[in-house]
Order: C-alpha cells, then sequence, then structure tokens
C-alpha cells in the first residue's frame, strides 16, 4: 500500500506537470458548460496537441498511437489533468470502447493505420450497439448483416449513439443468423460512417441538447475485412468491449462533487455562506465519501489491472453512485438557489447555469452506458453470483422471440 | 502508486480468518450475547498466544513490530467474526494511547505487558451523552489521585488498567488507572452489544500516574480517535462483509413463488446496493490505512471519510440483511441480529455518524483554505 510515486513516477509527474502549465488552459472560477459545437472544436485541437507530445492513450504500445506506458502512468495524467480545464475525456467513447476492440480483433495493418489516426481524435469513432428495440436487452438487436461476397450488406437502424454525427469509423454489432438463439447469432464490425446508406439524424434531448443520435443503414457496405472476431462471436466481443467502456468512464464519470464543493462556499444564505448550516454540511460529508469512495476504488481497480487482472464487473460500482448522485446533487443545488434557482441564464446563474444544465442532463447519464438497474444486475450476478432472472426468451431461435412496443 | 495489501499482509489476513472461522463461531460469540460469561477469556488467551495485540507494538517494546496495515487485516476479520473480545478497548485505544501521550520510560514499561496480554486496558473519556468537550470534564486530578466518574466505558468491567482524561490544575492530561483498586467501583451497563460491553467507572481519590509526555491533549485525542477510526472501519467492513455473505446464502437457498428468493431483482438490487456501499466503504478504508501507515497529513481527512463510510455502510448492510430474511431475520435465533447489534455498538464508539461528518466537513474546509 503506497500513495508516493516511485522515483520514476515522480520524474514522469514532474514532466507532464510542465507541459501542462505550458500547454492546458487554467480552471476559472465561474466554470461552466460550454455549446456542444464549441466544445467538439476544442476538444478535437485539445487531443492533437497532447497526441503531437506523446501524452495521447498513455498505455496503448508506441506503434499504435500510444506512450507504451502503464495504467498508473494513465493515472498521473488523469489526475494533473483534471486540475485543468480540457476536454481530456470527450473522444472516451473511441479510445477507451473501439481501440481496445481494434487491439484485440483488427489485422496488423489496420492497427497500424486506424489506431493512431483514432489517438489523435483525427478520426472520431462511435459505439452502435443499441436500438430502438435493443436498449437493456442489447442483445436483442436486429440491424441485419448479410454477406454478399467478400461484403456485409447492412440494414437497420441504432439509436442513443453518442458522437455519431462526429464519427468517421462505428464499432457495429449486427445481427448474422436469426435460426439461432439470440446471443449465438451476432457479429461484430467496424463500419465507415461516411458512406452512402448511413444517416445520422441527431435526437433532440430533454435538455434541449443533442448529445445521441439515431443512425439509419440503407445497403450500407462492410467489407468482411472489417469483421471483428468471428462470425457469430459478436457478443463476447461486445461483453469485452463494455468491460472496457466501464473502466474508461469509472475516472472520468463527474460525480457534481468539486462543483457543489465550490457552490455551497460561495453562495450566500441569509447572509452567510451556506457551507456554514449544519443541513448542508451534513449532505456535503455524506457526498464527499461517496467522491472519495469513487476514486480510490478506480484506483483498487488500476492497481489490480496493472498487476495484469481484468477490470472486473466492480467498475459498474462509480457509473452506479456517480451518476445519480450527479443529479441529487444538482437537484440540492437548486434547492439552495431558492427561487432564483429556476433562472437558466448563464450570466446570472452560479458557474454559469452548470447545476440548472446538469439537472436537466442528468437523467441521461443514469440511461446511458448501461441503467442503474443493469449496473445492479450486473454486479449482482456477475460479482455476486446471484442467480438469474428466469428469461422468457431463453432457447428460442431469435427470429421467434416478441420485442420491442407491441402496441 | 500501489493501492493493495502486500502478499504478507493477505496472508497474515487469510490465517486470521481462518482461525477465526474454526474458534469463533457465531454460536461461540452467543456464549457471551447471552451473557455467560463479559468476553471470551479463551478466545482472548489464544489472540494473545497468535501474537495480535502486538502486531502494531515496537520490537524493542516486545511488540512484533509490524505496523499499522497488518493491523488493518486482523481487524477486518475481527469484525467478520464478531469476536467478543476486548481487542478494541485494548489495542485500539489503551495502547495507542499509551504510545501517543507516554514517555519513554511508560512506554517502555507498560506496552511489552501489553502486547503480552499481561493485562488488559480500556479507555475512560466519556462523562455525559454528546461530543466531548475537554473544558467541561469533572474527572479531576488532586495530589496523584483521580476523582469523578466515567461512562460507556468499553470493556471497563473487565478490563486491569484504564486509562482516564481528567483534569489536573485546569489541565486535561491521560492518566493509567489500575482498576482493581478499592476506590474504584465499576458498574456493567445493559449495552445494545453485549459483547462489545460498556461499564460506568467511579473513581474516589484513586492512585493515578500521568501520561507524561501529553502536551496539546486535543492534538492527541485527535490522532488517537483518527487511528481507531481506520482501525474501527476495517472491523465494520468485516462485519458487512459477513452480513451480506450470510443474506446472499440464505435467499440462494429458499423458494418462493416457485424460484429461488435471491432471483427476484427486487433481491438482487438490494445486494447489489449493499455490495456497492461496502465497496465504497472498503476503498475508503484503505486509503484510511495508507494514510495512518504512512503518518501522512491527510489521516484527519482520510480517517473521517473512512469512519463516515463505515458506520453507513455496516447499518445498512446488517439492516438490509434482516429484510432479506424476511420474519426469520427479527428472531433470536438467526444471527441477523448480531450484525445489526455490533453495527450499533461499532458506529457509536469515538462518536456516533453526525459528530464525524461535522469532523470530515472541517477537515475539508481546512485543506481547501490550505
Amino acid at each position: 500500500m503506497d500513495f508516493k510515486d516511485t522515483p520514476e513516477q515522480a520524474e514522469f509527474r514532474k514532466e507532464v506537470q510542465a507541459w501542462l502549465k505550458a500547454n492546458a488552459t487554467a480552471k476559472t472560477k465561474d466554470g461552466g458548460r460550454t455549446s456542444q459545437e464549441e466544445a467538439y472544436e476544442r476538444a478535437k485541437a485539445w487531443y492533437q496537441k497532447v497526441y503531437d507530445a506523446g501524452y495521447a492513450c498513455p498505455t496503448w504500445p508506441k506503434e499504435y498511437g500510444g506512450a507504451g506506458l502503464t495504467q498508473i502512468h494513465k493515472v498521473i495524467w488523469s489526475q494533473e489533468v483534471s486540475k485543468y480545464d480540457e476536454p481530456d475525456g470527450y473522444f472516451v467513447i473511441g479510445q477507451g470502447n473501439c481501440g481496445p476492440a481494434l487491439m484485440h480483433f483488427a489485422s496488423e495493418e489496420q492497427k497500424t493505420t486506424l489506431l493512431p489516426r483514432m489517438a489523435s481524435a483525427e478520426d472520431v469513432w462511435c459505439q452502435l450497439f443499441s436500438e430502438p428495440s435493443a436498449g437493456s436487452d442489447v442483445a436483442g438487436l436486429r440491424t441485419k448483416a448479410e454477406l454478399k461476397g467478400d461484403k456485409w450488406i447492412v440494414n437497420g437502424q441504432k439509436i442513443w449513439t453518442s458522437g455519431a454525427q462526429h464519427s468517421d469509423y462505428g464499432v457495429i454489432l449486427c445481427r448474422t443468423d436469426t435460426e439461432v438463439s439470440k446471443y449465438r447469432g451476432m457479429t461484430m464490425f467496424f463500419i465507415d460512417m461516411k458512406q452512402p446508406g448511413v444517416d445520422v439524424q441527431p435526437i433532440k434531448q430533454m435538455d434541449g441538447g443533442s448529445h445521441f443520435n439515431e443512425v439509419f443503414f440503407n445497403n450500407a457496405e462492410i467489407p468482411d475485412s472489417q469483421r471483428l472476431g468471428e462470425v457469430g462471436g459478436g457478443w463476447g466481443a461486445a461483453l469485452l468491449v463494455l468491460m472496457n467502456e466501464r473502466l474508461a468512464i469509472s475516472g472520468v464519470q463527474p460525480d457534481g462533487f468539486p462543483e457543489f464543493f465550490e457552490l455551497v462556499q460561495t453562495l450566500e444564505l441569509d447572509g452567510e455562506p451556506v457551507v456554514n448550516n449544519p443541513v448542508v454540511r451534513d449532505r456535503l460529508a455524506t457526498w464527499y465519501t461517496r467522491h472519495a469512495g469513487i476514486k480510490a476504488s478506480t484506483n483498487r481497480m488500476l492497481t489490480a489491472v496493472a498487476k495484469g487482472g481484468m477490470p472486473g464487473a466492480e467498475a459498474a460500482l462509480g457509473k452506479l453512485v456517480g451518476a445519480v448522485m450527479n443529479q441529487d446533487i444538482a437537484n440540492y443545488a437548486l434547492q439552495l438557489m431558492a427561487d432564483t434557482g429556476a433562472i437558466c441564464d448563464d450570466a446570472l446563474a452560479p458557474q454559469k447555469a452548470h447545476f440548472q444544465k446538469s439537472v436537466l442532463f442528468a437523467p441521461g447519464i443514469r440511461l446511458a452506458g448501461g441503467t442503474d438497474e443493469v449496473m445492479r444486475n450486473i454486479i449482482a450476478e456477475q460479482v455476486l453470483g446471484l442467480p438469474q432472472e428466469p428469461r422468457a426468451d431463453k432457447g428460442m431461435a431469435f427470429k421467434d422471440i416478441p420485442s420491442g412496443n407491441q402496441h | 502508486m500501489n493501492f493493495d495489501f502486500s502478499e504478507d499482509q493477505k496472508f497474515i489476513q487469510e490465517q486470521a480468518r481462518n482461525f477465526l472461522s474454526s474458534e469463533c463461531t457465531t454460536a461461540r460469540v452467543r456464549q457471551t450475547l447471552e451473557g455467560e460469561q463479559a468476553y471470551d477469556q479463551a478466545l482472548w488467551q489464544q489472540i494473545v498466544e497468535l501474537g495480535w495485540p502486538a502486531t502494531a507494538i515496537a520490537e524493542d517494546q516486545g511488540g512484533l513490530g509490524l505496523g499499522y496495515l497488518e493491523l488493518c487485516v486482523i481487524a477486518e476479520e475481527l469484525g467478520r467474526a464478531l469476536a467478543p473480545v476486548p481487542f478494541i478497548a485494548s489495542v485500539y485505544l489503551a495502547a495507542e494511547a499509551i504510545k501517543l501521550g507516554a514517555d519513554k520510560a511508560q512506554q517502555d514499561s507498560w506496552l511489552p505487558q501489553l502486547a503480552a496480554g499481561e493485562w488488559i486496558g480500556c479507555l475512560a473519556v466519556q462523562e455525559k451523552p454528546g461530543a466531548l468537550k475537554l473544558g467541561q470534564l469533572a474527572t479531576t486530578v488532586t495530589d496523584g489521585k483521580l476523582s469523578g466518574k466515567k461512562t460507556a466505558v468499553l470493556h471497563g468491567a473487565i478490563a486491569d488498567k484504564a486509562v482516564v482524561l481528567a483534569t489536573e490544575n485546569d489541565q486535561p492530561g491521560l492518566y493509567l488507572v489500575d482498576l482493581s483498586a478499592s476506590s474504584v467501583s465499576r458498574k456493567s451497563l445493559t449495552s445494545i452489544d453485549p459483547t462489545l460491553p460498556l461499564a460506568e467507572l467511579t473513581f474516589d481519590a484513586v492512585a493515578a500516574e500521568k501520561l507524561a509526555d501529553c502536551k496539546d491533549i486535543q492534538t492527541l485525542l485527535d490522532t488517537l480517535y483518527d487511528r481507531a477510526a481506520v482501525l474501527l472501519a476495517f472491523e465494520q467492513i468485516g462485519g458487512c462483509d459477513a452480513a451480506l455473505a450470510m443474506g446472499k446464502e440464505y435467499t440462494v437457498g429458499r423458494y418462493a413463488f416457485g424460484r429461488q428468493v435471491a432471483s427476484f431483482q427486487a433481491i438482487k438490487h438490494k445486494f447489489a446496493d449493499m455490495f456497492v456501499a461496502t465497496e465504497l466503504a472498503r476503498s475508503n478504508a484503505y486509503y484510511g490505512a495508507w494514510a495512518l501507515s504512512a503518518d501522512d497529513a491527510e489521516l484527519p481527512l482520510a480517517a473521517a471519510t473512512a469512519r463516515v463510510s463505515a458506520i453507513d455502510a455496516y447499518y445498512e448492510c446488517s439492516k438490509e440483511n434482516i429484510q432479506a430474511h424476511g420474519g426469520m431475520g427479527f428472531t433470536w435465533e438467526f444471527d441477523c441480529h448480531l450484525y445489526y447489534r455490533r453495527a450499533q455498538a461499532l458506529s457509536l464508539i469515538l462518536g456516533g455518524n453526525p459528530q464525524w461528518k461535522e469532523l470530515l466537513v472541517e477537515r475539508l474546509l481546512r485543506i481547501k483554505a490550505a
């Protein structure tokens, strides 16, 4: 048990600190969320800068555009960059999910051409799993891929695809056999998103933003060389991707605590900072224990990964706890602001209306990447080994299973 | 960075777990719970022979010269097994108070005795309900004689000596008192967890030796409580694990509506929440363990975080274990209440959750201001 850097790690940290000091944007007190387009442009520029300096994807091998370092170096990088106002987690889905999928299943040539472009965010990647009739039951997906010669022809629809509107490529899970049971008839590919037959339609969310998209496939083509894993082996490949996703987001999932801590020290109630109020202090203490607990749990997980272990289903914890806490904090922050809490004006509300925006965006985080309920099932079944819910579709051929809205 | 216990420490933990699972069954814990004895003397003797009280005492003071990390893994196992022994009172409280407040000569004399289990120590500070206020102590020392009354003294009825907080010439300090003296009267109090029994101690001009190195008593007590908070957090997560395992085993084996009770999402999600609370508490306790063993400046915040987190997690796990058992969980016969009682008792030693939450916030703001 040792939280101190080794001399080599301390050296790396100093080097990172110096580079960030010269290149990263300092945090401002008012913080706040920026517009979607502006955030995307900033993220592209930041990732390129990081890549040019050799710090992109620290744990990836150098020949694939990474820095060839360990998970611990990545933690050091994340700790240091979090002190600045930079969008360092913006392309986490590509680098965190699609990257490992390519690393595992793509050919050497594909890896050496595509991964460095992913590391620099020159190419943006998305993940195409969820469908209108396959949300929590993602293995119920119906987007069909049929082999014609050496090409797969794709027809169907994906939904809730983050960043699809900016994406050059996507990792896609398709139904390739409807005669077998649902888990056995899927295959994973990567697809060119800029080709004819791929139509991206942004979804207007309840908060007014459009982070997610619907993606329609109409005779889109995928060369067989872009298949990731065996035909029919898509489910196993997808589980590997999802496992990596949980590890990737566990470090960047916002839980709302730092912003809340800032707010309670600046906001006044009856002429005093609200942090002097015992009721507020009680909430602050509870939320801090969760904030610190998530951080320390992530470090325990990374220690295990650094020793050669796989990220386990325990990684679901950070998202499960952080997402709902983020929502509750935003709600509580508004309550503290009382009548003025409803004002969403960037210029008037604290931290550029961060809490007002969060209260409207937070419900989505509890659903994206596995709902709270799916996360609890994963923990119960995969970590605690509890029995599965009896399933009505067990042993049925996929084509005979009813799904989606039937009215 | 390495956020895990070493292989050696894990080995110590495994040995402790094996020993306790055969020697400290819940049937045995119940002998103390049901009042057949004030503590499990035979088990305590075995624990002394294994050298556990000597774990974090230096070799030249009769200890094993290991450290707090080794003591943490043992604490987790004692908590898991609900061990009905005065380990908290004697090891985390009395021995640590002596390490912090006694001078070298006193330490050289007392610590080897504590390490060898020659006497059992306890800590007597509390005089009335609520947070301890140094300026309001009614226990006083005059001409080396201590008088006053202390309450809620953990294992006070069976300990041989007590470290007592008292005021001499308006200066608070710690004093070692021999509890076998005739000027000490002890009363066992009915406690929520009889396996962690409390007592009231009344001192009537009893001879007391001042711990000679107590300079800033508030800082000393804060450090003492912070150290104990981390060690107690490990006892608590051990208990969380045990309660969760018990609920799991019962609901996996029980059928209702034609299926395993543990296959219902209402039950699975309950266990998932218990697991999450335990993992957060465990991670916070690990951080506390590191700060404790490294004597890091972050100990005060890390200890308060570990403490609040562990109190919350054990309450959740012990109460939901009862719930998952249904009516059987409410019987005396089932062990659910042993964990529930222990969760309550552990959460109250050294001040309850509201006190520690307040400390946590004070410390968080202090770090922010620095």
